[in-house]
């Protein structure tokens, strides 16, 4: 098996990996790039613990190659802070108590920021569809729902 | 294994064609990748065809639309165009998983999966599109109703990929729509659907139909018969429940722990009954 060599850009910054063709780019972020935000739940693209965004598209990671991330650029949880100062998505949750365990945070934060960047203003149903595959086992959806509406809210008035 | 990006048709098909059983194609790899996990596969080679510009895009082509092989779902959904132009193919690609899978999943992927139950090849099959194959031998075009075989079987050779799917020209008053049936609102196989495609003549009559039925036998297939019944009418009771026997006379399902050869044969007459008045519907707004 024959090693690849991938260049990558992952929340602005330009990385380079070496992995094997069959590691997938969540295997690929934590083992080697030291991004261990997203996580692996079902491993099959069922349950969007493993949320990224690659190419402006909410992808799960756990069916991506990491030699597919040549070239590509990648948003991760980790990219969604100012430094020190949370995204208006993450201070929510917390204000809002939208987490328990936090096994599907990252990819919850991760999948409403695209949908906030692409609409601002989205409706009830349309959170909910949109985060349809981001499965919460503890805190119960009513809570995550509410969370990202206040944080849109607020992001559009700021 | 190893992990190749041909940048053209012919580079991928050499590389399929010599690496035969054991190379598999990755698109959205939102099945295929699947399928490795759960060792049911175990490729020696992928053969990534992204990397071809013919299959990113979304062209224009004698007044309809060629979709790439490696255009996703939620690329599909963003073109206006093919909104306007095939709602019903379109829902039926939106319909495919989650957003995470609609970012990566691609039409063609889920033609070549060779799934039953699979929700854009109904809407394709009455669409009257057509599958444009690449291989060793050069470029073929397949209408895609020849193309399932069977569960996970399709019409391709040694060497072979699909790379792009053309949905055909639209006349006015000509619009199609696709229903599924699933136990939940979302993120969920089909057990049973239906894609009813139909044009208006100038009277309002239905002047030409297609309508094809999945996940009720061993692959989608068009359903003549039902088409048939309403040409030339303006889906009245009769012509509509003459479509609909057809439908399930045509249906040849198992039971399994989706549901039964009863309740399937049920649902998908009551799913080309709605889908065929949903697209006369749309139809009637573009006349």
């Amino acid at each position: 098996m024959k090693n690849i060599h991938v260049s990558t850009k992952v929340n602005g910054d330009e990385m380079e990996f070496i992995c094997p063709p069959d590691e997938t780019l969540l295997d690929a972020l934590r083992g080697r790039m030291g991004l261990s935000g997203a996580k692996e739940g079902c491993g099959t693209g069922d349950c969007g613990a493993c949320t990224v965004v690659m190419n402006g598209r909410v992808v799960a990671s756990c069916l991506v190659l990491g030699a597919e991330a040549d070239g590509a650029e990648i948003t991760t949880v980790e990219g969604m802070s100012t430094g020190d100062k949370l995204h208006p998505l993450q201070q929510s949750f917390i204000d809002n108590a939208a987490l328990q365990c936090g096994i599907c945070t990252p990819g919850i934060l991760v999948a409403a920021q695209n949908l906030l960047e692409r609409n601002p203003d989205p409706s009830e149903t349309e959170i909910r569809y949109w985060l349809a595959g981001n499965l919460c086992r503890c805190t119960g959806y009513d809570k995550i729902i509410k969370a990202v509406q206040i944080a849109a809210a607020e992001m559009r008035g700021a | 294994m190893q992990y190749m990006k041909p940048q053209t048709a012919a580079e991928a098909a050499t590389l399929l064609a010599q690496n035969a059983g054991a190379a598999r194609v990755l698109a959205g790899g939102t099945d295929l990748l699947v399928q490795m996990k759960s060792g049911m596969i175990e490729p020696q080679m992928i053969v990534d065809i992204k990397h071809m510009a013919e299959v990113r895009e979304i062209a224009e082509e004698d007044g309809g639309l060629r979709i790439g092989a490696g255009v996703s779902g939620q690329q599909l959904g963003e073109h206006k165009g093919a909104l306007a132009m095939w709602p019903g193919v379109v829902e039926a690609v939106e319909l495919i998983g989650s957003t995470q899978v609609q970012g990566r999943c691609t039409m063609v992927g889920n033609l070549c999966n060779g799934s039953p139950a699979a929700d854009s090849v109904p809407a394709m099959m009455a669409a009257g599109a057509v599958a444009r194959i690449a291989g060793p031998n050069g470029v073929r075009d397949l209408p895609v109703e020849e193309f399932p075989l069977g569960p996970g079987k399709i019409a391709l050779e040694t060497g072979e990929f699909v790379t792009s799917v053309f949905l055909p020209a639209r006349p006015k008053g000509a619009a199609d729509a696709y229903l599924r049936f699933i136990p939940r609102t979302e993120m969920d196989i089909a057990v049973a659907n239906a894609a009813v495609n139909i044009e208006l003549a100038g009277d309002g009559t239905i002047k030409a139909a297609r309508i094809a039925i999945g996940a009720v036998g061993p692959k989608v297939r068009l359903v003549e018969d039902a088409a048939a019944a309403i040409i030339g009418t303006k889906l009245e009771p009769e012509a509509e429940a003459a479509m609909v026997a057809a439908a399930r006379a045509a249906a040849s399902p198992i039971s399994d722990k989706r549901g039964t050869v009863e309740f399937r044969t049920q649902v998908v007459g009551v799913l080309v009954k709605r889908a065929a008045h949903i697209a006369m519907a749309r139809a009637g707004e573009k006349a």
